[in-house]
């Protein structure tokens, strides 16, 4: 049975297709056929995360009008088997995402692929509307900041009122929550929000703890999902959430600071 | 700057960020998860208290809380011009 997944956050830059783009190569990684769907109409990003930019040829919107068939906008990508790409259109056309033509495309993904990663757009509006309404699992990515923890509480609400699974009084959308750019230092001295605050607050079950680093960065600039870094935290970070998601109880890593020396500190700033 | 300050550490923010976060999520899911009639229900209230008081529309709150199985719907009037109930 196939899963369709959405990463979603109210806020933007946040670090949702960074962590949708990890979470697709992670389930790709373990042998589940994946495909990471944009559905950030006009604002196409993940092909640039996702390192494929000049591979795109036909998208998401030409499928949904039917100038393209579906396996002809899929990408596959070069460095993880059983991972796709379905990159959308640069279009400033608001209502290119139909509900019957998005409901569709998914139809014929769900045939496909073991898991269908939706990677929603900022905002309350159509694209994220459309991103979440027929998901069966949300990964909700929070920054330890108060604007994000209110938007994302705004969309928990969106995803327990307007969902296809809440229209059609199912079971509601499994709710998972990812804290990204989760800063150590800034915990331990009293200047963020922990992740036991945000839980308490947001109140839904934790599916990991992605740390602040810069290999975040130079992963995008690379055009490499982070997990494909597996040296760096946050690669770690999210292979561990995928873990989780798929079942392995997991303790959570990088929630405390490494004790530096004064020596190292002194390194690190002057490097 | 004052050369004490350089050596006044300043108290951590995140406690404040959470409260205020507290606070308003409290607030926000009342008024989403609280019955229809009562975004309504405080306009009439609203438009009542005008009659009578010269009020700001941020003065009046109405909200529902729950208590085990019990909804309590709360009113707050606060009056104009401080105590005594003056004017």
């Amino acid at each position: 049975m196939s899963k369709i997944i959405v990463m979603t956050s109210g806020k933007g830059g946040v670090g949702k297709t960074t962590s949708a783009a990890s979470f697709a190569a992670g389930l790709a990684l373990k042998g589940h056929k994946t495909v990471v769907v944009d559905f950030d109409v006009g604002l196409r990003n993940l092909d640039l995360v996702m390192g494929c930019e000049r591979r795109v040829v036909f998208d998401f919107i030409n499928v949904i009008n039917g100038d393209a068939r579906l396996k002809q906008a899929l990408i596959r990508d070069k460095r993880v088997e059983n991972l796709w790409i379905l990159p959308t259109s640069q279009t400033r056309d608001k209502n290119a995402l139909t509900k019957p033509g998005v409901e569709r495309v998914l139809g014929a993904l769900r045939q496909e692929f073991d898991f269908i990663i939706c990677d929603s757009p900022a905002g309350i509006e159509k694209g994220a509307l459309m991103a979440l309404y027929f998901s069966d699992e949300a990964v909700i990515v929070t920054n330890p900041e108060i604007s994000s923890v209110r938007d994302s509480d705004r969309i928990l609400g969106v995803l327990a009122s307007r969902s296809r699974r809440a229209e059609l009084e199912m079971e509601p959308v499994k709710e998972h929550l990812l804290l990204t750019r989760y800063d150590l230092g800034r915990v331990e001295t009293g200047e963020m929000l922990t992740v036991d605050d945000v839980m308490e607050i947001l109140a839904i079950p934790l599916l990991g703890v992605v740390p602040e680093s810069q290999s975040v960065l130079r992963a995008s600039n690379l055009g490499s999902p982070v997990i494909l870094d597996s040296a760096s935290q946050p690669g770690q970070a999210y292979a561990d959430a995928v873990g989780r998601f798929l079942g392995d109880s997991l303790e959570h890593r990088f929630l405390t600071a490494e004790r530096r020396g004064i020596f190292q500190r002194l390194l690190r700033r002057s490097a | 700057m004052s050369l004490l300050d350089l050596f006044r550490k300043q108290p951590p923010s995140a406690p404040a960020a959470r409260e205020r976060l507290q606070i308003l999520m409290a607030h926000e899911r009342a008024g989403v998860r609280g019955p229809d009639y009562l975004p309504k229900l405080h306009k009439d209230l609203l438009r009542v208290c005008k009659k009578y008081m010269q009020i700001s529309d941020d003065k009046v709150s109405v909200r529902v809380e729950e208590l085990g199985n019990v909804s309590m719907l709360e009113v707050n009037i606060e009056l104009p011009g401080g105590g005594a109930y003056a004017r």
